[in-house]
């Protein structure tokens, strides 16, 4: 079996250790005997035709001014692919340019790719570090998930926009709302980094279970594996997070 | 809110004497040198004492700021200019603005401030102590939760050169091509670089800090990478370009894990330097303190014999024997300095043990995703065994797990103690176990061998 994976704009987006994230969905795929066949996406290239998965990563501010325009332009591209259940992640600078739109530090705003119905808003203070979430969006019982943040953006969803998580500590979209992150079908986009996937093996999964559908038009359960490495590391990030106290 | 009603003066005697009490403290009941302390006790009595404690220095200061090898280059300016100066110089790496009052305040007699600063400290310090030269050595992305992104540290460094007085010289790594960007085309600016296609490499890796051009925002090309995107860079599409190169290294002989031998190019001659401290990070280190030198008059001649006879500081690079078994320390603390680091110890051949200690004290980054924008991947065929400890053990062994390595090598000891024990006992006897710690742990693992007898406290220790 095999999948393929679009990272698009590796070289530029990739601050905070995106990697990470493409290396565990490489390796819990081969685990289960699927090939994971990853393709760079840089500006003005097509996304792949027989992508299963996107992955968008986050940059420093002017790395992202660099492909705002770029990732604007793919709207048609990047809608059909969610619309048609593809799985995505998104995750900081990645997550902003996916939604309807970015207002910057003066007040211009720059129009994304609109895959996620929220806008955002640059705040003058970071927002910065260790999260916990409880995230209900998948079928099943909630489950933890245990990131790091940091971002000067305050995101809002629209109404009726489901939420990645709900915050138990840390700022989250806005540091107000409680929420954070945004799904919309098998497409994700968070604040959350660390990176997000070591540590939380079980969406990592989610988002190759996903991908399988997509490939296959069938349902997939993967085959459990050994991650009590992984359990210790979320459960030491969720202490961060807790000893950090509530939100705000 | 004033003080009572004492001047500035008055606040200045009597927060140096709180200051001079508050380091005899600190030193007399064991809890560090003070090496900020008497410093904090002073700005509090004395908010500008830093400015009037500066004017007082016949030789005005110089400050030295990069995200990486700052410390190590202030000592190795320190082993140059000690023997020609009286030095305020803050030895211990305490360099935000507590660090330089403590060091201006224990050094009454100084004659001239060499002083590693802080990059979020810089264009503040520069401010009160209006110095005679500023080297900036670098600038890379370092554990991004400290300060925001890079482009807020070159924002607020262009703004702080631009207002240093015109005849501070600044001295500019050429190679770093954000460094040039944010100097722009300040006048007598004095350059340094890397001048040898030999020991670089033709790509600037995958989490290369430069790019695009500062300037129109096309791809930079890379003649040559030395460290990371540190190189011989111009743009693909404008004339932006790295500036010609005032001091130089040339034809750069590494010593594996001993040493690197280069020749230094300077406008006042040419000189053979053989550094006992390796890695081509440390030749930037390097020429940033030669052209420090340079600046203040040092014939060539010295600084090459000041280069030479400099060793590093604790656990930088240390080597320490545990009965049959030694020990190699290297810290590292951050994307770039780490991965000089794998660079180095990976071409040097097998390792039988490497014990990686990660912490994730404010000093380390609390955000530890940084450890992915390291190349452990080039360490891994050349290692035997991996002990993750610290802190965040466990987020370093899963670097290691999905990064490819064999998990029945694989051990987790969060503990420190029981990392070096375990890793002594998988070390066969006359064999070398390397341990990379980062910053907090690096204090760490020197407080357990102090307690052990085998190595002095920080504070006691001689710089140079």
């Amino acid at each position: 079996m095999q999948l393929v994976v679009a990272h698009m704009y590796p070289d530029l987006l990739n601050i905070y250790a995106d990697r990470g994230n493409v290396a565990v969905l490489l390796r819990r795929a081969s685990w289960r005997d699927i090939e994971l066949i990853v393709r760079p996406v840089d500006q003005g290239q097509r996304l792949p035709g027989d992508a299963d998965l996107v992955y968008i990563g986050g940059g420093q501010d002017r790395d992202q001014q660099l492909i705002a325009a770029d990732i604007a332009s793919r709207s048609e591209e990047l809608e059909s692919f969610v619309d048609d259940d593809g799985a995505l992640l998104a995750v900081c600078g990645g997550y902003q340019l996916l939604g309807r739109a970015y207002v910057d530090a003066d007040g211009s705003e720059l129009p994304g790719a609109g895959v996620f119905p929220l806008r955002t808003v640059a705040g003058e203070r970071r927002l910065i570090g260790d999260v916990l979430l409880e995230c209900a969006f998948a079928e099943g019982p909630a489950r933890p998930v245990a990131g790091f943040e940091n971002h000067a953006g305050r995101t809002e969803l629209d109404a009726g926009a489901r939420p990645f998580g709900r915050v138990i500590y840390g700022f989250g979209n806005d540091g107000r709302s409680g929420y954070e992150g945004c799904t919309r079908k098998a497409a994700i986009g968070t604040y959350l980094h660390g990176p997000l996937l070591p540590r939380n093996p079980w969406l990592a999964d989610w988002l190759l279970e996903r991908a399988l559908e997509h490939r296959t038009g069938q349902e997939h359960d993967l085959s459990p594996l050994d991650d009590a490495l992984e359990a210790s590391a979320q459960a030491l990030a969720s202490q961060r997070a807790r000893a950090r106290g509530g939100r705000l | 809110m004033a003080s009572g009603g004492f001047g500035s003066e008055a606040r200045l005697t009597i927060g140096r004497g709180a200051a001079h009490i508050v380091a005899r403290v600190a030193r007399w009941s064991g809890r560090g040198g003070g090496t900020t302390l008497p410093g904090r006790a002073l700005l509090a009595i004395a908010p500008d004492a830093i400015a009037s404690l500066g004017r007082r220095l016949p030789e005005r200061s110089i400050l030295i700021s990069a995200t990486n090898g700052k410390t190590t280059t202030t000592a190795m300016a320190a082993t140059i200019l000690g023997g020609r100066y009286r030095l305020a110089y803050n030895s211990a790496g305490a360099n935000l603005a507590s660090g330089v009052a403590s060091a201006l305040v224990s050094a009454s007699k100084a004659e001239l401030g060499l002083l590693e600063v802080d990059e979020a400290a810089l264009p503040g310090l520069g401010d009160s102590l209006s110095p005679r030269s500023v080297v900036l050595g670098n600038l890379f992305r370092d554990q991004l939760d400290r300060y925001g992104e890079l482009e807020t540290i070159a924002t607020s460094w262009r703004a702080g050169i631009a207002r240093l007085p015109d005849d501070c010289v600044v001295i500019a790594n050429a190679d770093d091509a954000r460094v040039v960007d944010v100097v722009g085309d300040r006048a007598g600016t004095l350059t340094f670089g890397i001048d040898d296609p030999s020991v670089g490499n033709d790509d600037p890796g995958h989490a290369s800090d430069a790019r695009t051009c500062f300037v129109c925002g096309q791809p930079l090309v890379y003649e040559t990478a030395y460290v990371g995107h540190l190189g011989d860079w111009h743009c693909s599409r404008c004339d932006s370009r790295r500036p010609a190169l005032q001091i130089a290294a040339r034809s750069i002989r590494t010593r594996g894990l001993e040493g690197v031998d280069f020749e230094l190019a300077t406008p006042a001659g040419t000189v053979e330097v053989a550094l006992e401290i390796p890695g081509l990070y440390n030749v930037y280190n390097a020429l940033a303190a030669a052209s420090l030198a340079h600046v203040i008059g040092i014939e060539p001649q010295v600084i090459a014999e000041g280069l030479t006879r400099f060793r590093p500081a604790f656990g930088r690079v240390e080597r320490i024997t545990i009965g049959e078994r030694r020990v190699l320390l290297l810290l590292a603390k951050n994307p770039a300095g780490a991965n000089e680091i794998v660079r180095t110890v990976s071409d040097n051949g097998s390792l039988p043990v490497i014990v990686i200690a990660l912490n994730d004290d404010i000093a380390d980054g609390r955000d530890v995703s940084w450890i992915w924008d390291v190349d452990f991947e080039r360490l891994m065929p050349h290692a035997e065994r991996v002990i993750a400890s610290g802190s965040r053990a466990e987020e370093l062994a899963l670097r290691f797990k999905y990064g490819g390595y064999d998990p029945d090598r694989l051990e987790v000891a969060r503990d420190l103690a029981t990392a070096l024990d375990r890793g002594l006992q998988l070390t066969p006897s006359g064999a070398e176990m390397t341990v990379i710690p980062t910053y907090t742990a690096m204090l760490a693992l020197q407080r357990i061998l102090t307690n052990r007898g085998l190595v002095k406290p920080y504070w006691d220790r001689a710089p140079g």
